[in-house]
């Protein structure tokens, strides 16, 4: 376990190494100069050296490289090319909101696909068979900005129940604003959820040790909850990192459509002013999420089911 | 008891097929003919009819500039389905060759393949093409070369442990003791048998393409204004949802019946095909 362990995360090395350089490099063999897309067109050639050389740009390329990734290791992304605000102070303020909305979506997926789950899995007639078809369907089909703006019509602007804009201030301000993006999310994974819990759980349903169980006349509400739900439910814990890693990249659609001030929002923004500084510290952000939820999704496997460690 | 049950799932799974395949095909058809049939220029702006609600003269009604949205639901389609197919095709076809080669040859070529493909599997699709779509520029090709690189890690997959299973097969090894070389081989042989789980596969990847188009020109990185697309009309409607909901709300209703139709065939052949089959 131990090996496994040290293995792994020694994996974690080249890939964050190649996903910065990647980061790194995309945006230098861009066309176009950062500094003529910060100041403007018609900037004077000595204001444009002075910005370079502020930043950093007129520097070879390899010093760029080096300082790019002593800085994003040691976690100081410098500062917006666009109005020279430290990118740590905006990714501070703008962190939570995003972590809030995921962690939201994902216990709402989690609360409301687990139930549907079973219940699909259990009873199998026609009813809870055409529910978890139509809702899975929809739930891969309806893109979530769209039940997003949806929803936004109907309780926001129509109803007038939950705030339109923003991420709120005060604790309960931002509970109520919270609401309708993580219901928004919440419904889509509720989707992936269900039916990730219902096929785990019709698998269950089948083994041997369920029929023995039935066979010695334990009541079926036991069989189904102590019996399957804890078998069936390993699949669906180990799936976790995928939810929640699907989460976090819909929180970038689903801000803008609450004009929620998130890391998506951070992102988005940067790439429309042009602002790479902005846009490379938003990659890298992203990114490091992916590579952290990937490894600890891969230890909670291994936690789970030793038998991956040898593998 | 199971039996009717399994035949008439069965039937059920053909009539969604066949909805699924009439709903894709008639899209694929009115994005084609567009052009020729848009009862008004989706670009032509009148401020004088703006934020209308659906009437005889405009079935949609119009946005916040007064361009007809039945129009422009139109002309969308044609950048939404154009992407959404041709971008997962890209993918298809270099994802089949990568996985194919790697099933195929195992070793260092297996390794290096498989391990590229799985670091770009371990990013979400979206994330993924925001990353590519930013680091190009927002621009129709970028938003098709950044859905098709989020697509390929998940052909390559596929057809690597498709061709693994078929390689086993005594005509493989009676190909080689032949003399048959090993790209005849991937064409003639391995190819043929393991296109069906990789049709199914693309039908299912087509519907995300198209999600994925909509969800990166919405965030304004994919075909850019005034051309319109479904995904940048929600992007324009969003200024202004109080006075003209209908841009957004018609658009979003466009992308959500492509997206149901591709993955209605997608599930159903699937559900026919083969079972067993992880897309």
């Amino acid at each position: 376990m131990i090996a496994y362990i040290a293995r792994r995360l020694l994996e974690v090395v080249p890939t964050v190494l190649l996903v910065l350089t990647l980061v790194f490099l995309a945006l230098r063999v861009l066309p176009g100069d950062p500094a003529v897309a910060a100041l403007g067109e018609f900037a004077t050639p000595a204001a444009i050296e002075t910005f370079r050389h502020k930043l950093g740009l007129d520097q070879p390329m390899w010093r760029q490289y080096l300082a790019f990734l002593s800085q994003a290791v040691m976690g100081d992304f410098g500062q917006s090319m666009v109005n020279g605000t430290p990118i740590n102070a905006l990714l501070a303020r703008s962190l939570p909101y995003t972590m809030e909305l995921a962690a939201a979506a994902l216990l709402f997926g989690m609360v409301v696909g687990v139930p549907l789950g079973v219940w699909t899995a259990t009873k199998r007639d026609g009813a809870a068979d055409g529910i978890a078809r139509i809702f899975a369907l929809l739930g891969f089909s309806l893109p979530d900005f769209y039940l997003g703006v949806l929803l936004l019509l109907a309780f926001s602007l129509h109803l007038d129940w939950f705030p339109m804009l923003g991420g709120g201030e005060t604790f309960w301000d931002r509970m109520h604003h919270l609401v309708l993006p993580a219901i928004t999310l919440g419904l889509v994974m509720a989707a992936f959820i269900m039916r990730l819990t219902r096929s785990s759980m019709l698998e269950v349903l089948r083994r041997d040790y369920v029929r023995t169980a039935r066979g010695k006349g334990v009541a079926e509400r036991w069989v189904i909850f102590k019996h399957a739900l804890r078998n069936a439910l390993i699949p669906v814990t180990t799936g976790m990192g995928i939810y929640l890693l699907t989460t976090l990249s819909g929180t970038i659609t689903v801000e803008l459509v609450f004009s929620r001030p998130g890391l998506g929002q951070l992102l988005i923004g940067g790439i429309s002013a042009r602002d790479y500084t902005m846009v490379q510290a938003g990659l890298v952000v992203f990114a490091f999420f992916v590579v952290v939820v990937n490894l600890l999704t891969d230890l909670l496997c291994a936690a789970i089911d030793p038998r991956i460690t040898l593998r | 008891m199971t039996d009717q049950v399994s035949v008439r799932a069965y039937i059920g799974g053909n009539k969604v097929a066949a909805a699924g395949m009439t709903i894709s095909l008639a899209l694929i058809v009115l994005a084609i003919v567009a052009p020729w049939i848009v009862p008004q220029d989706p670009l032509d702006q009148s401020f004088l009819s703006a934020g209308q609600g659906p009437s005889a003269e405009h079935w949609l009604g119009t946005d916040s500039f007064g361009r007809d949205v039945f129009s422009r639901v139109l002309a969308g389609a044609r950048v939404s389905l154009s992407i959404g197919i041709v971008a997962p095709t890209i993918a298809a076809f270099a994802g089949i060759w990568c996985g194919m080669v790697a099933g195929y040859f195992g070793g260092w070529t297996d390794r290096t393949i498989s391990r590229s493909s799985d670091l770009l599997m371990s990013f979400p699709t979206l994330l993924l093409g925001v990353m590519i779509a930013a680091a190009l520029g927002p621009s129709f090709q970028s938003a098709v070369i950044a859905i098709a690189i989020a697509l390929f890690p998940r052909f390559v997959r596929l057809s690597r442990s498709a061709t693994q299973v078929v390689k086993r097969e005594p005509f493989i090894d009676a190909s080689i003791a032949a003399g048959r070389g090993s790209a005849s081989i991937m064409l003639r042989h391995v190819l043929p048998n393991i296109g069906g789980s990789l049709i199914v596969a693309l039908t299912l990847w087509i519907a995300t393409a198209i999600r994925l188009e909509a969800a990166l020109s919405f965030l304004g990185l994919g075909a850019q204004p005034p051309a319109p697309s479904w995904g940048n009309m929600i992007r324009d409607g969003m200024s202004d949802l109080v006075g003209a909901p209908w841009p957004a709300a018609c658009a979003g209703a466009a992308i959500t019946i492509a997206v149901l139709a591709f993955n209605m065939v997608g599930d159903a052949l699937r559900d026919m095909l083969d079972p067993e089959i992880d897309t």
